[in-house]
């Protein structure tokens, strides 16, 4: 693939995923932070994001699981969660935890496994953009291209 | 009809004794009068005859009153009458057949004295052979009797004698004879007394029909009476010329004599009665029985409703004589009717202005929602829109070509713009839910002045005349909430600016008595006073005057109203949000003052508002140093405090005309700006004392104005010939013009690198400390590299209790301390530092079951005098969870997902 189209489809992608909704304008600002000092800053976060979510869903399962749900251990994860999506720009993971949070609070369990459903596939959803996302930026990386800045037009 | 009489007199004592439930009881003491009143002579008995009321009752339920005689004290009392009456008759018919029995014997003694006579005669005049005749001359009666006797008893007989007349044998024959016709007409008399005595027994007997009906009378009279007696009814009956003829229970206190043949208007006097007569009128008129409700206003008895029904009478030659007429006494009922009608109508009122409460109530609450959601709105509108703006901003601290730059400034001032309404809305909001707090600041008016119109002859676009002229009177020095009154000059001139094109726009400040309005504030004054925030309070009015447009008299008062403009045109051809003018008042009013306005059309209007203001005393100056919002920036020339006059020629094309809303404070509610010319004449000095109010200063206001006003690149801007100047002022009049006219060549530096440049090296090298209080990971992450990029370090503790561990070890500039955290959440974790700093000990941490190494250092006793600024970083943006962070200590919040801006703003905020 050529470099310009590659990072004409990155663009394009990138855009996408803010025209869904998967991301906000919180990555905007990861990629701000992006810099010659600090070339890999938005994969790092994100890969931080994806290995801390990955254990507090999998701490949100086993919690929600039990007999007797412990909602002041299920609260604080999707505090967390909600924290770190909402750091990262994952605006749809973010919006998920927000309605958890609430059946957290109603300790409503029926509602919290549907929302951890919600999170869950929201999640996988971001995750798997931001992979792609990756992938394709490393192509162009690799193709010896730049990485086109964000248009903020949209 | 004597016993007959006797009866009635006795019914009638025990009636009155009963009767008192229509007429008053204090109406006692008057003679009993017959109740039953028939006028005697007027023996119309027809009349009576035909009335019979007694007669129709009667058909009523005979055999039942015997049972209600026998089982009621009435009834008794009508028996035992009826029992007297009844006896009475009994003697009454037994005298009278005495008496006759009596006559009779004595006619039978006469008859047979006469008798014994005639035979003694016959004894003498024995051979007078006609004695007839002379015994038909001496008596009529003996003539009588002695036919009778040969008719009736005697008969044909003839003594028939066979001796020879007048011979002894004869005499003898006619003695014995006689003797024998003697004894026979002896026993006839004994059989007559027989038959007599058996007839007048019989008589006896034959009376019990007669009896009988009197006793069916009385009976009727009896139920009557027991039905009658105790009812509040007047009966009575008229003739035609509406005279009483017979009146039945009537008031007591009236004699028979003073109603009987009289009409009811000759009678009563008052209210009712000619209504009465007159329906009567018409009911013998019409001869149709009616009923009508009358209510009486009597001297007699007070006023009484009576239901009345007239019925007309008719002779027997069907010829309307006189009205049957029958009043109850309805007055307990009317009233209670009447209650009843009041009570229905009161609830039906009660019930209206509940519904109708009930809908403003709802509207209330709809408009509190609406308003609620409005602030909300904004709230979460704010905060992307400030990405927007941000991002903008950073844009265009890229490369960009001019026309990219045009067009990113167009960007920026509009989003400024949009953001100012925003804030506008939420500043209303917050002053109508009561959220608004006011400071007290001391500050100097001349100087507010100054600045204000500096500001806005900065961003003057327009041949105006800017001045200001501050009476010798107005103290140098007063108190008040510094802000506030900028916001609302700033407001006013803008305004005054907007709509004025050519002449002068200005500020007058005055002092004036106390004002009538504002008596009523007298102790919400004293209880100000009493905080010893100041002696003497001063009302000053200030004048905001231009020489524009003017406003009609017609749209002055909707002018306050939000969103309203004088009119739609104006609307479109100035701009502007409509709030300004609105939150003004409302400021105004809240600092317990009043702004009103006088305008003439195309000569211009006049703002005045007056506001009460404590007086500081002036002499401690400094000691106010750093309380002095306006002051900080610019060491004030000597004669700066007590200059009373300002004016600003208009300076086209000068520095002022460059001046810009650029990166700054552009999302803080109330920023100040002093891109002062003195500033920049004086930068060094200005430095110096910003640096001392930076460690003095805690106060929001005075943070803000260094923040943003702290210009130690002010050479700099001088020579680039750009005014720092985000205000919100130039915003609000004509930020799209003046962020157009931004000259491209402008970068925004941090303000570290700034710092770095300008000030000296024992400044510079002095790197802020600051702790980030984060437990997630991700954010720490973010975080950290937004710190790099602004220039700044952090230390990093992951939840309450290692905050203050560390806050204990070691001396920190600015706490970014998250709010939710698991351990010690930040808001407990303020406190206890807030704690410490006031105590200076870790009492209270230590209570909360913090491990802290109790150590006495040094920077102890630096800090416990400096607040350590705190910054929460809440998730929730819902202005309750704000409220909670200030109610904790914190002293300003950044809501989450932190930005650059954000934070950038906020460091240059506190750190400066």
């Amino acid at each position: 693939m050529e470099l310009v189209q590659m990072q004409k489809s990155l663009q394009d992608y990138t855009k996408s995923l803010f025209l869904d909704g998967v991301l906000d304008s919180q990555f905007l600002q990861l990629q701000q932070l992006q810099d010659e000092s600090n070339p890999d800053f938005v994969s790092q976060v994100v890969t931080l994001f994806f290995q801390d979510s990955d254990r507090i869903l999998n701490d949100l399962s086993l919690s929600l699981d039990q007999q007797v749900v412990d909602f002041k251990k299920v609260d604080p994860h999707v505090h967390q969660l909600k924290g770190s999506s909402s750091s990262i720009g994952a605006q749809r993971v973010k919006n998920a935890c927000v309605v958890f949070r609430s059946f957290c609070e109603q300790q409503n369990v029926e509602g919290c496994h549907r929302c951890l459903q919600q999170v869950k596939q929201e999640y996988y959803l971001v995750k798997n953009r931001l992979e792609t996302l990756f992938k394709l930026e490393q192509q162009i990386v690799a193709s010896g291209g730049m990485i086109p800045a964000m248009e903020l037009g949209f | 009809m004597v016993c007959e009489m006797e009866t009635d007199q006795q019914i009638e004592e025990m009636d009155v004794e009963v009767l008192s439930s229509m007429w008053p009881e204090d109406v006692g003491g008057t003679e009993p009068d017959n109740q039953f009143n028939v006028e005697k002579p007027a023996g119309d008995s027809d009349t009576l005859k035909e009335v019979d009321i007694a007669e129709k009752r009667t058909m009523a339920d005979l055999k039942r009153l015997p049972d209600l005689l026998n089982t009621t004290d009435q009834g008794s009392s009508q028996l035992t009458n009826l029992v007297k009456q009844w006896e009475y008759m009994q003697d009454h018919a037994v005298r009278l057949l005495r008496e006759e029995l009596k006559i009779l014997t004595k006619q039978r003694e006469e008859a047979e004295a006469k008798e014994l006579k005639i035979i003694e005669e016959h004894n003498f005049e024995t051979e007078e052979p006609e004695n007839v005749p002379v015994l038909d001359e001496s008596s009529d009666l003996f003539r009588r009797f002695k036919e009778k006797k040969r008719d009736k008893l005697v008969g044909r007989k003839r003594i028939e004698i066979d001796e020879e007349f007048d011979t002894v044998a004869y005499w003898k024959q006619k003695a014995l004879s006689l003797e024998k016709m003697l004894e026979a007409s002896t026993e006839r008399e004994r059989r007559l007394i027989e038959k007599l005595n058996e007839s007048l027994k019989t008589m006896e007997s034959h009376s019990a029909p007669v009896e009988e009906l009197t006793q069916n009378l009385k009976r009727a009279e009896g139920f009557l009476h027991f039905i009658l007696q105790n009812a509040p009814i007047v009966m009575g009956h008229q003739d035609k010329d509406l005279r009483y003829l017979f009146i039945y229970n009537k008031f007591p206190t009236l004699r028979e004599h003073d109603i009987l043949g009289k009409t009811d208007v000759e009678i009563f006097h008052g209210g009712g009665v000619k209504e009465s007569e007159d329906f009567k009128r018409e009911v013998l008129e019409k001869g149709k029985a009616s009923k009508r409700e009358i209510t009486f206003e009597t001297d007699l008895f007070g006023s009484k409703t009576f239901l009345i029904y007239v019925e007309p009478v008719y002779n027997k030659a069907r010829e309307k004589i006189g009205i049957n007429y029958m009043g109850m006494e309805v007055t307990d009922q009317v009233r209670k009717r009447e209650k009843m009608a009041k009570l229905r109508e009161d609830n039906a009122v009660r019930k209206a202005m509940e519904s109708e409460l009930t809908k403003t109530i709802h509207i209330t609450e709809e408009t509190m929602r609406a308003k609620q959601m409005l602030a909300t709105m904004s709230h979460e509108i704010r905060s992307p829109l400030s990405g927007v703006v941000g991002m903008a901003e950073i844009l265009s601290t890229t490369k960009l070509d001019k026309e990219q730059r045009q067009l990113l400034n167009v960007m920026i001032s509009s989003g400024d713009l949009v953001l100012q309404l925003i804030n506008d809305i939420l500043d209303l909001s917050k002053v109508e839910s009561g959220v608004m707090k006011l400071e007290a600041t001391k500050f100097r008016p001349r100087e507010v002045v100054k600045h204000v119109l500096q500001t806005a002859a900065a961003s003057l676009k327009k041949e105006l005349t800017l001045e200001g002229n501050i009476a010798d009177e107005v103290p140098i020095l007063v108190v008040g909430d510094v802000l506030r009154i900028r916001q609302i000059l700033t407001n006013l001139i803008s305004n005054a600016i907007k709509f004025t094109h050519q002449g002068k726009v200005g500020i007058k400040l005055k002092v004036i008595p106390k004002p009538s309005f504002a008596s009523d504030n007298t102790h919400k004054a004293d209880a100000e006073e009493q905080n010893g925030l100041a002696e003497t309070s001063v009302w000053i009015c200030c004048d905001v005057y231009d020489t524009g447009i003017g406003i009609p008299e017609n749209a002055l008062p909707c002018l306050f109203k939000k969103y309203m403009q004088a009119s739609a045109d104006h609307a479109r051809k100035y701009g502007g949000t409509g709030l300004g003018l609105a939150i003004c008042k409302q400021l105004v009013e809240l600092m317990g003052g009043q702004l009103t306005v006088t305008s003439q059309v195309n000569l211009g209007s006049t703002f005045t508002f007056i506001l009460p203001y404590k007086v500081a005393a002036s002499n401690d100056h400094s000691d106010d140093q750093d309380e002095f919002s306006d002051m900080v920036d610019h060491q004030p020339e000597p004669d700066d405090s007590t200059e009373g006059y300002f004016q600003f020629k208009p300076l086209l094309g000068s520095i002022y005309s460059n001046g810009g809303p650029v990166m700054g404070n552009n999302f803080l509610p109330h920023k100040a700006m002093l891109p002062s010319p003195v500033k920049l004449i004086n930068g060094n000095t200005g430095q110096s004392e910003s640096v001392q109010v930076e460690n003095g200063g805690y106060m929001d206001d005075t943070r803000l104005e260094t923040g943003s006003g702290h210009c130690p690149e002010s050479a700099h801007q001088y020579e680039n010939g750009n005014g720092r100047c985000p205000s919100k002022e130039s915003e609000s009049c004509s930020s799209s013009q003046a962020s157009s006219e931004m000259e491209s060549e402008f970068t925004v530096s941090s303000p570290r690198e700034d710092v770095q440049t300008e000030t000296e090296v024992k400044e510079t090298s002095k790197q802020p400390k600051i702790l980030l209080v984060e437990d997630n990971k991700i954010n720490i992450m973010v975080a950290k590299s937004m710190m790099k990029q602004l220039g700044y370090t952090f230390d990093i503790a992951n939840n309450g209790v290692e905050a203050i561990t560390a806050i204990n070890s070691s001396s920190y500039d600015l706490v970014l301390m998250d709010v939710c955290m698991p351990v010690l959440d930040g808001l407990k974790a303020t406190r206890l530092i807030r704690s410490y700093e006031e105590s200076g000990n870790w009492d209270a941490a230590v209570e909360a079951g913090v491990d802290i190494k109790v150590l006495e250092n040094k920077q102890m006793s630096v800090r416990s005098t400096n607040r350590l600024p705190i910054i929460a970083m809440t998730a929730n943006t819902l202005s309750e969870s704000s409220e909670e962070c200030y109610a904790n200590g914190m002293d300003s919040f950044i809501s989450k997902p932190v930005t650059l801006q954000k934070l950038k703003q906020c460091l240059q905020q506190y750190l400066h």
